[in-house]
């Protein structure tokens, strides 16, 4: 079963969003890293990048095939995990633990359009 | 419409594999991780559920001319018991699929072809044996088949299953009964597959996992397998538009045979050159090269990748690629686009980890 984190907002199309402050860490959920399998290779934007809420900032790349990152949320890019860089299956080990992009939010407004961890639950259940 | 399903899907099932769609069947793509098959098979042992696989049997006193027609390597006077990997081209050279032709005994000849060909097949080899005294068996549903792979696959086939086979040689093969068991493969380790009726498949599949000295294995990591040891895949490295002179398989092209389909279109393409050649590249960054993706030279593009991986055996991005004939040179330096970027790349042989067969 797929681990859903209390207090994170979700996509669907399997992003995380974790608000600190103003802040927003951003990664692929465990039922994500799951269908993927063997995460070898993110392909992340670089800092002060822009990113926009529905719209792709990278990819995943598993064994198999290369899936679109899809931002949740719009804003500036103030950090990378550069650990993902060498060890991209951090992913696999704890999706949570280990956000892909850090986000300066520029329109937190838009959090509400994305679901709870009891609405994404409840939305992975059905797939 | 729905998708088949093989003898072993309820096995599959159990096993938890993640199953999708291949050629037509529901097949299991991993059990547990696609690396970890991958290196079971290269170091230990692994069996894939390969019942996908169609089987045609040509008989009758014309089978060894007619298979000579419609096959691209040269069956004359091939002993019993022996196997020729080769092609079934169309009249204009490209290819209709790639095939694995079994000399059961005198006249009668078994065609081991791919799964998503099989009714492509049928209707080719029905249609061009018009005028010809064979008698033709579409075995597909028939035969369940099992592949058997890795260092350890001969004392496994033989400890675990019973079934000595130290004796046979790569490609060649002995019968059981019914059962048909060959020292082949889509690995580059050595290894054995099994052709036999559901029911023998399932106590096989069931002696070697319960065994636990033979690894479940699911169709990714077959073809991460045979892409490292530069083995194509009907459908990426060879189709209707892709000849086998174009994929560097000229060696299964037999030229001084008596005439086959296809021949004159190929001896052309041998003589004058081929517009597009398959090569590998090997890349510098860990960006991975995938199927579809543009290579380009000096900002334009000169083909396409075939297919690409970050290679589980050695650790880098590489990728098969067709691209213009005149940029196929060994140490070009080219770029492939992966989504907004392009990567530099080096063209280099299209064999990125070295075979280990028992011959």
């Amino acid at each position: 079963m797929a681990k859903v984190i209390e207090g994170l907002r979700y996509s669907e199309s399997h992003e995380y969003v974790r608000v600190e402050g103003n802040y927003g860490y951003v990664g692929i959920t465990d039922y994500a890293q799951h269908a993927l399998g063997n995460v070898v290779y993110v392909d992340m934007p670089e800092v002060d990048d822009e990113v926009t809420a529905g719209e792709e900032f990278g990819a995943v790349e598993s064994v198999k095939a290369a899936s679109d990152l899809i931002s949740p949320v719009s804003g500036t890019v103030v950090e990378v995990n550069e650990a993902l860089e060498d060890e991209p299956d951090l992913v696999n080990k704890d999706a949570f633990e280990n956000w892909i992009i850090k986000v300066e939010l520029s329109d937190a407004s838009e959090l509400d359009n994305l679901m709870d961890a009891t609405a994404y639950s409840a939305y992975v259940e059905k797939l | 419409m729905e998708n088949k399903r093989t003898c072993l899907y309820d096995k599959h099932e159990a096993l938890g594999a993640l199953i999708q769609p291949f050629g037509g069947f529901d097949m299991p793509i991993q059990y547990s991780t696609i690396v970890e098959e991958h290196n079971a098979v290269r170091h230990d042992c692994g069996v894939f559920d390969v019942s996908h696989m169609g089987e045609v049997l040509v008989g009758g006193k014309d089978a060894e001319r007619f298979v000579n027609l419609i096959f691209t390597n040269d069956v004359t006077d091939m002993p019993e018991g022996k196997i020729l990997y080769g092609m079934m081209c169309f009249p204009d050279g490209g290819v209709v699929d790639d095939l694995l032709v079994y000399k059961m005994t005198e006249g009668r000849f078994l065609l081991v072809i791919n799964a998503a060909n099989i009714d492509k097949d049928w209707a080719w080899i029905q249609q061009q044996a018009e005028g010809y005294d064979v008698v033709l068996d579409h075995l597909s549903d028939h035969y369940g088949q099992l592949a058997v792979q890795g260092p350890n696959a001969e004392v496994v086939m033989e400890e675990v299953l019973g079934i000595p086979c130290r004796e046979l040689t790569f490609y060649t093969f002995k019968t059981l009964g019914d059962v048909i068991v060959s020292r082949t493969g889509y690995t580059g380790e050595d290894g054995f597959e099994i052709y036999a009726e559901p029911e023998y498949i399932r106590e096989c599949w069931d002696r070697l996992i319960d065994s636990g000295r033979c690894k479940p294995c699911g169709l990714g990591c077959r073809d991460t397998l045979r892409f490292e040891v530069g083995l194509p895949l009907y459908g990426d490295e060879l189709s209707a538009d892709i000849s086998p002179v174009m994929a560097g398989l000229s060696m299964f092209v037999k030229l001084d045979k008596p005439d086959f389909i296809g021949r004159e279109a190929l001896a052309r393409q041998k003589a004058q050159g081929v517009s597009r050649k398959l090569v590998g590249i090997e890349l510098n960054d860990k960006a991975i090269p995938r199927h579809g993706y543009t290579v380009l030279k000096d900002g334009q593009p000169i083909g396409e990748v075939t297919t690409g991986y970050h290679t589980i055996s050695t650790d880098k991005s590489v990728c098969m690629a067709l691209i213009d004939a005149g940029q196929a040179t060994l140490g070009n330096e080219v770029e492939i686009q992966i989504r907004k970027k392009t990567f530099p790349g080096v063209v280099c042989k299209k064999k990125f980890y070295d075979k280990h067969y028992k011959k």
